[in-house]
């Protein structure tokens, strides 16, 4: 076989930094496991908050097939299950960069290993690791990317989330299959050697030892091999061992204190972002994160806005109390209704927050208008049989001008048709003269400048 | 020597003459993952397959062949300075607040950068070029607090240090 001179990065000698190696791996490889899990986890429950099965306009991957084995309808209890899946799925996804840079360069040498393909096993694996690669960084960029509003992936970001979450989940499965094993027992045996006061010579000694430039980090992999553990490590490690430096330069951090750098990246995301999930000085502290800082304004309307009326093409003309007329369809035929009609019907409150896929989200407002439900009985559907609905903006562009929500959602009496928040009549941007507000559902689906609402069977 | 047949034998798994225990499930799990791949794989590419397929691909090629090695490279040219003059145990209060700045800009690109501020701000009605400046800020900060910790230390160390050194 060709040897590298240590210049290449084909040679293992090229390589040299001390703290990589089977424990640094492990661990940031497991709290990947178990971050990744709940970012798959919680975009899928975002897919079935849509209620993709209700109508195709809330379906933008209708043909996915089995994929959708799982969907079920979307609650209205809590009535921030939302708020809270999709705050955890863009919070989390952030928060998890560093880690995922952190292991991705743990490994890198792995890259250039050679001879590249060694076996038709080795072939699918390197083919896997591709995708396991390439769907993690792809669906971390189309995420990211989509919070702010830079839409520079080749199409509609939801089926390039949603497929690519699915390319990527199958070689990620395979990967923990192949890889969990080890890495648990590669923690739990150093774990132990802690626990028992250090018997045994394990990397964590090491380390220490390393940072104080007494012993080449990472060397004992293959000089120890003394005690009863390192042939069952061996045996367990599936070339995590590979990992250490043949030559390791003179470290200048632990990898103690690499991961506690790692964390403190993931802490500082973290601390910058939370904040657009709650209101007021919390979510000054969201610096970075698009809905953080202060508040869009004062009083009453003053909480964040996804779509501005003027950035929808909604203009006062099309609005006024004059003009605006709401159309209602169901069994009974066709009603018309003004704003002064809609106030003299039956008034009520509801408390609820607006929750945006996008994860940023606000506290409960104070919404006031007339029940979902007392809507569709005026359409001529009877009180106990409430149906689906399917809501129209005066908006003429954008994926949810038309919405439709499910009949438990119609049903639930703190699902309106508001007219005000607050105590004030809603402003333009958030969706005056009349918008819809659904607890627990997606922000899109709490359609603005409300038009026509037909009721009846969708699905 | 039977130490020495496993090692050999486990560290290369896929060397040895003869198949490695569980080769064939491994055979098996990936046509079972690639599979769902291919299920899920063709309805991701049923747009601008190319620019997807780019993207995918292109995603693990840039951060592997571009952002690693940019990023290694300017650790190593910290560390070799700090290292010519003596001050190797100084490294981590330079790429501290300096990956974390950048891990900031790498993330918030969009936002800082200004390039969709105008969108933004016909989105949310919110301002869209603050951003810079918090994040100057921000990294203002970050290399204060890592400034004020090197001074704590070394200020410690004088003391501590024995009078005959002086």
């Amino acid at each position: 076989m060709v040897r590298f001179p240590a210049s290449s990065p084909f040679s293992p000698a090229f390589w040299r930094s001390p703290l990589r190696g089977p424990w640094f791996t492990s661990v940031l490889g497991l709290v990947l496991l178990a971050g990744i899990t709940t970012l798959f986890v919680t975009g899928l429950l975002s897919y079935a908050a849509y209620n993709p099965d209700v109508s195709p306009v809330n379906d933008k991957t209708p043909d996915k097939g089995v994929l959708g084995f799982y969907l079920f309808p979307w609650p209205t209890d809590p009535p921030w299950l939302y708020r809270l899946t999709q705050g955890v799925h863009v919070t989390l996804g952030i928060t998890l960069i560093p880690v995922l840079l952190a292991k991705l360069w743990s490994v890198v040498p792995k890259l250039f290993v050679l001879p590249p393909v060694r076996s038709v096993a080795h072939a699918l694996e390197r083919i896997s690791l591709l995708l396991l690669v390439g769907g993690a960084l792809f669906e971390f960029t189309t995420g990211v990317l989509n919070v702010q509003l830079d839409y520079l992936f080749p199409g509609s970001f939801y089926p390039l989330h949603f497929y690519g979450a699915w390319v990527f989940f199958a070689a990620f499965l395979t990967h923990a299959a192949l890889r969990v094993p080890a890495a648990v027992r590669v923690v739990r045996e150093r774990r132990a050697a802690e626990g028992s006061g250090g018997s045994r010579r394990t990397e964590g000694r090491d380390d220490r030892a390393a940072a104080d430039g007494r012993v080449p980090a990472g060397r004992q992999g293959s000089v120890d091999g003394d005690g009863p553990g390192d042939q069952q490590d061996l045996a367990g490690s599936d070339g995590l061992e590979e990992l250490v430096a043949p030559d390791p330069a003179e470290p200048t951090v632990s990898r103690r204190g690499a991961l506690a750098f790692v964390g403190g990246g993931s802490l500082l995301l973290f601390a910058t972002t939370a904040g657009q999930s709650f209101d007021g000085p919390v979510r000054g502290t969201a610096l970075l994160a698009p809905h953080g800082g202060p508040e869009p304004g004062d009083g009453p309307g003053g909480f964040q806005i996804n779509k501005t009326a003027a950035s929808r093409g909604i203009s006062a003309a099309e609005t006024s109390e004059e003009v605006w007329r709401l159309v209602v369809r169901g069994r009974a035929g066709t009603v018309r209704l003004s704003r002064a009609d809609l106030l003299r019907l039956p008034q009520h409150d509801a408390d609820l927050p607006i929750a945006c896929v996008e994860g940023w989200s606000t506290s409960d407002q104070w919404w006031r208008g007339v029940r979902l439900r007392d809507l569709a009985t005026l359409a001529g559907h009877e009180q106990g049989e409430v149906p689906d609905v399917m809501v129209e903006s005066l908006q003429r562009h954008g994926a949810f001008r038309r919405a439709a929500l499910r009949a438990n959602q119609v049903r639930d009496p703190r699902s309106l048709l508001a007219l005000d928040v607050n105590g004030e009549p809603l402003l333009p941007d958030h969706g005056w003269p009349a918008r819809i507000i659904v607890p627990a559902a997606p922000g899109v689906l709490n359609t603005k400048w409300v038009a026509r609402m037909t009721f009846g069977d969708l699905a | 020597m039977r130490r020495r047949a496993v090692r050999r034998h486990t560290s290369r798994p896929w060397t040895a003459g003869r198949p490695a225990p569980g080769g064939a499930l491994r055979i098996l799990l990936f046509a079972c993952s690639f599979a769902l791949t291919g299920y899920a794989g063709v309805r991701l590419l049923a747009g601008d397959w190319f620019g997807v397929a780019l993207w995918f691909v292109g995603a693990a090629v840039v951060h592997d062949f571009v952002l690693l090695p940019l990023y290694a490279l300017a650790d190593r040219a910290v560390t070799g300075v700090l290292d010519a003059g003596g001050r190797r145990k100084w490294t981590m209060y330079v790429r501290v607040p300096a990956a974390l700045s950048g891990l900031l800009l790498l993330v918030w690109f969009p936002l800082i950068s200004g390039r969709v501020a105008e969108r933004y701000e016909s989105a949310t009605g919110m301002p869209g070029d603050v951003f810079l400046g918090r994040w100057l800020l921000l990294t203002a900060g970050l290399f204060a607090g890592s400034a004020l910790l090197l001074a704590l230390r070394l200020r410690r160390v004088a003391k501590a240090r024995p009078p005959a050194v002086h």
